[in-house]
């Protein structure tokens, strides 16, 4: 799999779940409408991707619906990371 | 039931006798919220009426009637009895909107406990700060969440019960139990206990400028200010479908949430997922939801993705739209009209005052960004911001006060008679907003009196956001106010010197922020962060908040002859 989605997956494991956790979640798991990640947090994980990648993001690319799943997030990185 | 007539009309006629007798309550009578939501509307031939329409993230569905509401809410009543919980015990709620929330919040109030609801992205320090102060007894909980609670429990002395409600697999550690409803035997006649107008029942916590949060305390009398209320200022009738975005750890998820819509035998859409304007869209449409209460940062969002997505979606049914949570912006009133063909109609109150206090009417003129009038029985002013003298003089800046009486003001906060007295001045309740009147009457907004960052709708402390703050290991003095936000009015922005040793970087800025976040909650989160060689502070030391507040907002500096340097 591809190494930019298995790094933001990691991030959001490590940051935003439980360390017991059972919960196990995907590339394609939901993360803001399932409510793991909430709209004020994903401040947050924007600014892990700016620095993370040396890019920023538009506020308006970085809507509740892009930033669904790791996979959707991955492609919003991409479009800035060329 | 009986609709909103002619404003002027409806507000000189009315005395809260009058909302009394619409819920059918008698003097001297026994009135427990957990009876009248549930019990009463059975017996007023409504037990087969769905109560509730749950929808959880993943599009799972659950249905429930009032006489379901009543079962279950009566069987965790007979449950938390069972545990030795007894009247004016503070039992909390931690967990997401799931159908035992609200079972256990009518369940805590039928055996005249006191409910304490809490946002369930609370983190550690938030937690434990709510309920040692609250010195709860019990909190409900799910295996999501409960993990939170242990790590604290051991600085709680005074809770007995941490109940798992969802998994009886969780491996228990002291103090620990589960209680799956759906294996419990259920209850079907249960005593209520005998509360009355006066009794304790709600108690949430809410922030101020200084010192930890506050827990404004409700009484079992305030259902007469949250049932009339949301019959005319939300224009609920019997047959509405009705969806209050709102959390119940939130007092806007407890009054309109919970008790308003059902001790009117109205059936609402629960749905417990994160936002997202297409799945929003979905369930307006699919429930065919008419009536709807959300917040202005909601509203915003949905700007963002534009009138041709609402134009997607059947949303015929949907008949009247109000908002709360902080001033809703001319543009989104505007928008509301375009998108929805009808305005969303703006309503202010707070969780001291437990229920609408001004508002738009049906009926009445919405005159964008103006949060309405003053709501019948509520009698509201602006006081001149020094003399605190009532102005009477039309569209001159004051603060917002309301003379007390209503039914549902807080009755005290928490453990702290102090700060409560400090509330009233000149024999008014002061909220703490500023706001001008116009010549008919309508209270246009203008900001907060004070330093509390309103984000998202949500009050948050700065004093508990630096006080977290200076735990992060390298973090020296920190500083934390509200920065003006286009979707969420302010965010918390922080200014923070930095320990010795320490370098500002990027990882050190984001190690932060996530620290905020878990201690106290996403809401408290800076979002941005100014790192400083030190802050600004007075002779005797204490820091300028309100230096960098102006500087940020471009706002006057004022008198800095107090200043250190």
């Amino acid at each position: 799999m591809d190494e930019m989605e298995q790094v933001i997956l990691d991030y959001v494991i490590d940051e935003y779940l439980e360390e017991e956790d059972e919960e196990e979640i995907g590339f394609d798991s939901p993360l803001i409408s399932s409510g793991i990640v909430d709209s004020f947090s994903m401040v947050s994980l924007k600014t892990f991707l700016e620095r993370k990648y040396n890019i920023s993001i538009p506020d308006d690319k970085a809507t509740p619906e892009a930033f669904d799943t790791v996979r959707n997030i991955a492609k919003v990185v991409r479009e800035f990371t060329g | 039931m009986q609709g909103f007539g002619s404003y002027e009309e409806t507000y000189r006629d009315f005395d809260w006798q009058k909302a009394r007798e619409m819920v059918g309550y008698r003097e001297g009578e026994v009135l427990n919220i957990g009876w009248y939501c549930t019990d009463r509307i059975c017996e007023m031939g409504l037990g087969e009426k769905t109560a509730m329409i749950w929808e959880g993230f993943s599009g799972e569905t659950e249905k429930y009637t009032f006489n379901d509401l009543r079962i279950n809410s009566n069987t965790y009543a007979a449950y938390l009895k069972s545990l030795g919980i007894k009247e004016r015990d503070r039992v909390c709620i931690f967990m997401d909107k799931l159908p035992d929330l609200y079972f256990s919040f009518l369940g805590i109030l039928k055996i005249g406990a006191i409910a304490q609801p809490l946002f369930s992205a609370f983190g550690e320090e938030a937690l434990f700060t709510r309920m040692e102060d609250a010195e709860s007894i019990a909190i409900l909980t799910t295996k999501k969440y409960y993990r939170k609670v242990r790590r604290i429990k051991d600085q709680l002395p005074a809770l007995k019960h941490i109940i798992v409600v969802d998994d009886e697999n969780v491996k228990l550690e002291e103090r620990e139990k589960t209680f799956i409803l759906k294996n419990a035997e259920k209850v079907d006649e249960f005593d209520v206990f005998p509360t009355h107008s006066e009794s304790p029942s709600v108690l949430h916590y809410t922030s101020g400028t200084t010192g930890k949060p506050k827990g404004a305390l409700h009484v079992h009398g305030s259902i007469f200010a949250q049932s009339v209320s949301a019959r005319w200022a939300l224009d609920l009738r019997e047959d509405d479908i009705y969806w209050c975005t709102a959390d119940p750890g939130w007092v806007t998820g407890t009054s309109y949430g919970i008790i308003g819509p059902w001790s009117l035998g109205v059936t609402q859409v629960i749905y417990n997922g994160g936002f997202g304007s297409e799945k929003w869209y979905k369930i307006l449409e699919k429930y065919g939801v008419t009536v709807w209460y959300t917040a202005p940062t909601a509203i915003r969002l949905l700007m963002k993705d534009g009138t041709g997505l609402v134009k997607q979606h059947d949303l015929s049914k949907l008949r009247y739209m109000c908002s709360v949570g902080e001033p809703l912006n001319p543009e989104a009133v505007h928008w509301g009209r375009e998108a929805f063909g009808m305005p969303f109609y703006d309503t202010y109150w707070q969780t001291e005052t437990g229920a609408i206090v001004i508002s738009n009417f049906p009926g009445m003129e919405v005159k964008a960004g103006s949060m309405g009038r003053a709501f019948p029985g509520i009698e509201a002013v602006v006081l001149d911001l020094n003399s605190h003298e009532v102005i009477n003089e039309p569209n001159k800046v004051g603060l917002i006060a309301l003379k007390p009486g209503w039914p549902s003001m807080m009755r005290e906060y928490w453990n702290n008679e102090e700060v409560y007295k400090s509330k009233f001045i000149n024999g008014w309740y002061i909220t703490g907003d500023r706001s001008s009147i116009d010549p008919e009457g309508y209270f246009w907004f203008v900001g907060r009196d004070d330093d509390v960052i309103n984000t998202g709708g949500h009050l948050v402390g700065p004093f508990e956001i630096e006080s977290a703050l200076i735990e992060h290991e390298a973090v020296a003095e920190a500083a934390a106010i509200g920065k003006p936000d286009p979707v969420n009015m302010e965010v918390v922005k922080a200014f923070v010197a930095l320990k010795p040793g320490y370098e500002v970087s990027d990882d050190l800025e984001l190690s932060i922020m996530n620290f905020i976040r878990k201690r106290l909650s996403p809401l408290a989160m800076p979002q941005e962060i100014e790192f400083m060689e030190k802050l600004p502070k007075t002779r005797s030391g204490k820091i300028m908040r309100r230096l960098l507040r102006a500087q940020e907002w471009g706002e006057e500096i004022g008198d800095t002859s107090t200043l250190e340097d």
